[in-house]
């Protein structure tokens, strides 16, 4: 507890005289650079505060003598990006969907949207690069559930499958097992036959019966090869794509619980000319027909 | 020892002794009232509450004050009869228990964060490891390590040093005779109820102030008792003057009170039910939360533990505070500008444009307070530079402060509006907030650790200076890494999402720019892994001191490793 003043030997400063625990403080000065930098960025703290919006009042606030609004640079910069968009919108927005093609620079427009939009909206289920994943279909291949040409995509990106929209893409598979419609060696043997489509099937006998139940149930929408229709959204059996897997257990459980997955409905989600590009885009993608 | 002045009461003299005694009285029925309190609430949350997890944090609650009420009875009845057979020796010295208790609880509760911060890093490069487990999910385990490194480990380092601080520069025996173990035990049981909770799904979603209504009550009880402890022992310093490091540690104490209670200011739907409505609304709780939260970095991690640096680096180099001017004016700069700050996590938000940009200018003017403190601490080292070399612990504490320099300088650089645009949400934050966590407040606390352990446990040294070594170099080395990647990550991260063609259609999806950051989330979590195997290392370096193993290196550690008592005399 000395309240002497020293000379510490090492720096040649005086101490302020304090002792705590042994613990001295050197009376030096602040150090100029430091107070000098301090100080100028009290100085520039002012200036920003003096041409941009600052201090809070009684009933708003200085707004700054720059004028500066966050809200008004961003609707600028809006109205900007939609600016320089506007030429291609108003023509691809016109254009009609099939002719798109024909024209180089529309085309261009529309699949670069198309991509961007899809690797927003779309991706999520179908993959980055489209590919699917077991119950989203894979959309780089030629086997389209509801139709491949341009037209057949566009309706199912605006209104969307099982959708709730009343334009909505609509099938519904019975569900064989969960409803009893058939007995688990019923479809067990359904199965065996549809394993046969695509010459996977071990079990003949089970075969020759299933081709039965296949004949009585499953024709009306598969059609008697079972090549589906895309008229109801009916795969196609025997092109060994499978969307739940073609496995003989997926099977079963495709025949017992129905399936059917859905997808929402875009028109009204996405702009028009947005909608039109992804339907470009899409169709491009491989399987496009 | 009985004789010095400075001891609570004069032995000897009875007028005193009376005195004495009659308040130890008061004081021992006063701590077995409010442990009875604490256990009927316990009881009436564990027996009344519907929710499962309030229930159980209830019976935590009641068994553990009950446990601390049975003690105090206890200790109550030995002293008297000690006191009825003349056998009786009053407290007497500095009050060093519950500061052992916070080392020891800050080295658990430090590989539990950091623990929890690996698995939180392999989760985010590998998301399978989830294992689709409610209690792992990254929501519940995120607040878990935040908590975890924050307030378990930082607050027991805060505390602990605090306490020892405060006793050692105003020469005085730590005030309350209950008080500080009510604090240092009533802060664990805050912590098991917080980190539970969140494990459980109790949370009131605030970032850094988690815990629901019940848990925030609890803890503002430990925590003016904490205040009142501390105030209490510089009320009766014999020394004229208030410690530099003091200053800090009361502005920490002070603010952190003011805080908590205005964020968390919430009305619950019943006294049994976790759930609670935050008073606050709109971007007006926006603006309170990053109110606190920015100033939880202010004064619980900065100015807290710039008390740590105050006294740990002059007391360890043996040298004089470099600027007692600059500790003044860094001080009180720091105090007024900080707490302006906070609006800077809301930059490009709802939050005004006013607003917006006190936020920005006020965190540009906090640069050179913030390093005022980093000077101080450098330079102390003024004539004993040569102990970087020779002493781990106080190459711990300096690179702490190097870092502390860093993050001071990176903070008011990413508050500038056009660089927040582009790091902001990006990894460069998490990056910028481990600079400051894991180099600064870690370090730092690693350095007064392994100072405590010895002068606390009073030992000639540590076990092992090497093992400190290795702890310096394996930690450096993965804050490097944590740091590293997160600055690439987010600037990548920051640029791609920005990153429109030459139509004006956004080049990249945000999966994509997932994708590119999965690198670096590996490396981040190596970094983390080496930071967790220091931590490792510490533990049993202090393991092994405090059991009293007869250090492997004494030679090579300085005469300040030594506990006071057992230090040679430096040479006149």
């Amino acid at each position: 507890m000395s309240d002497k003043r020293e000379i510490d030997e090492v720096t040649g400063v005086e101490t302020t005289g304090h002792t705590w625990d042994g613990i001295k403080e050197l009376n030096k000065p602040l150090p100029k650079w430091w107070l000098m930098t301090f100080y100028a960025s009290i100085v520039w703290a002012i200036g920003y505060m003096i041409v941009y919006p600052a201090w809070p009042t009684l009933n708003g606030y200085t707004k700054g003598i720059w004028g500066y609004s966050q809200r008004a640079v961003v609707s600028e910069e809006l109205q900007g990006a939609k600016a320089a968009q506007a030429t291609f919108r108003t023509a691809l927005e016109k254009m009609p969907l099939a002719e798109v093609k024909n024209d180089p620079d529309l085309l261009r427009f529309a699949m670069v949207g198309g991509a961007a939009s899809f690797a927003t909206n779309c991706a999520p289920c179908h993959g980055r690069g489209a590919q699917g994943f077991a119950g989203y279909p894979n959309l780089n291949d030629d086997d389209w559930l509801w139709g491949g040409s341009l037209a057949d995509i566009e309706k199912t990106i605006h209104y969307g499958i099982r959708s709730g929209h009343k334009e909505s893409r609509l099938s519904d598979m019975p569900k064989y097992g969960l409803d009893g419609l058939l007995k688990p060696a019923e479809i067990d043997d359904a199965a065996e036959f549809v394993l046969s489509l695509t010459k996977r099937a071990t079990d003949t006998a089970a075969v020759e019966r299933g081709a039965k139940i296949f004949a009585d149930q499953c024709i009306s929408c598969h059609g008697a090869e079972g090549k589906g229709n895309p008229e109801l959204g009916a795969p196609n059996l025997t092109d060994e794509i499978w969307l739940f897997g073609g496995q003989k257990a997926e099977v079963v459980q495709s025949i017992a619980t129905g399936r059917g997955g859905s997808m929402p409905a875009w028109q009204g989600r996405l702009d028009p000319v947005t909608l039109k590009s992804l339907a470009v885009y899409v169709h491009s993608l491989g399987g496009g027909k | 020892m009985r004789a010095q002045g400075w001891q609570l009461g004069h032995p000897g003299d009875t007028a005193m002794a009376d005195t004495r005694e009659g308040l130890e009285a008061f004081s021992d029925v006063l701590a077995v009232l409010a442990a009875g309190v604490f256990t009927l609430v316990g009881a009436i949350w564990f027996f009344g509450s519907s929710d499962p997890a309030m229930s159980f944090h209830g019976l935590l609650m009641m068994v553990a004050s009950a446990i601390a009420g049975i003690y105090v009875l206890n200790v109550t009845f030995r002293e008297k009869a000690a006191i009825a057979i003349g056998s009786y020796e009053p407290p007497e010295g500095y009050f060093d228990g519950p500061i052992k208790v916070t080392v020891v609880a800050a080295v658990i509760w430090g590989i539990a964060g950091f623990l929890v911060g690996v698995i939180l890093a392999l989760q985010l490069a590998y998301p399978a490891l989830n294992f689709d487990l409610p209690w792992l999910s990254f929501g519940r385990l995120r607040p878990l390590h935040t908590s975890a490194v924050i307030f378990a480990f930082g607050g027991n380092v805060l505390i602990g040093t605090s306490f020892y601080v405060v006793q050692r520069t105003c020469h005085a025996r730590l005030a309350g005779r209950w008080s500080p173990w009510f604090v240092v035990w009533g802060y664990q049981l805050f912590i098991a109820i917080a980190g539970t909770g969140y494990l459980l799904g109790i949370t009131q979603a605030k970032e850094y102030a988690e815990p629901e209504w019940y848990a925030d009550l609890f803890l503002t009880i430990i925590w003016v008792t904490y205040l009142l402890v501390f105030l209490g022992t510089i009320w009766r310093r014999k020394e004229p003057h208030i410690y530099v490091a003091n200053w800090f540690y009361l502005a920490f104490i002070v603010t952190i009170a003011m805080l908590h209670l205005v964020n968390n200011a919430a009305i619950p739907v019943s006294f049994t039910s976790p759930a609670s409505y935050i008073l606050w609304s709109g971007v007006q709780d926006a603006m309170t939360q990053w109110w606190y939260g920015h100033n939880a970095v202010g004064f619980f991690l900065t100015a807290g533990f710039l008390g740590i640096m105050y006294y740990f680096i002059p007391k360890r180099v043996e040298r004089p505070v470099y600027s007692y001017r600059l500790s003044i004016v860094h001080f009180w700069t720091l105090i007024f500008l900080y707490i302006w700050a906070g609006p800077h996590h809301l930059h490009y938000t709802a939050l005004p444009d006013w607003a917006q940009t006190l936020g920005m200018t006020f965190s540009i003017m906090l640069w050179m307070p913030s390093w005022g403190g980093m000077i101080n601490g450098l330079m102390t080292l003024s004539g004993a530079w040569d102990k970087l070399r020779t002493d781990a612990v106080v190459r711990l504490l300096v690179v702490s402060v190097a870092f502390y320099g860093m993050s001071t300088f990176e903070g008011p650089l990413m508050s500038i509006k056009a660089v927040n645009s582009l790091s902001h949400y990006t990894d460069w934050t998490i990056g910028h907030v481990h600079s400051g966590a894991l180099g600064w407040v870690a370090m730092v606390s690693f350095g007064a650790i392994y100072c405590l352990v010895p002068w606390l446990w009073k030992r000639p040294g540590l076990y092992s200076m090497r093992l400190v070594e290795w702890h310096f170099w394996i930690s450096t080395l993965g804050i490097l890494l944590y740091i590293t990647a997160m600055w690439v990550s987010g600037i990548t991260q920051g640029l791609m999402w920005r990153a429109y063609d030459s139509l004006g259609f956004l080049q990249y999806s945000f999966i994509e720019t997932v994708e590119a950051m999965h690198p670096y989330y590996v490396i981040r979590a190596i970094g983390g892994i080496l930071f967790l195997i220091g931590g490792f290392i510490m533990a049993y370096n202090v393991w092994r001191t405090i059991r009293g193993d007869v250090p492997v290196d004494l030679a090579e550690q300085p005469r300040v490793a030594a506990a006071p008592g057992l230090r040679l005399q430096p040479a006149e």
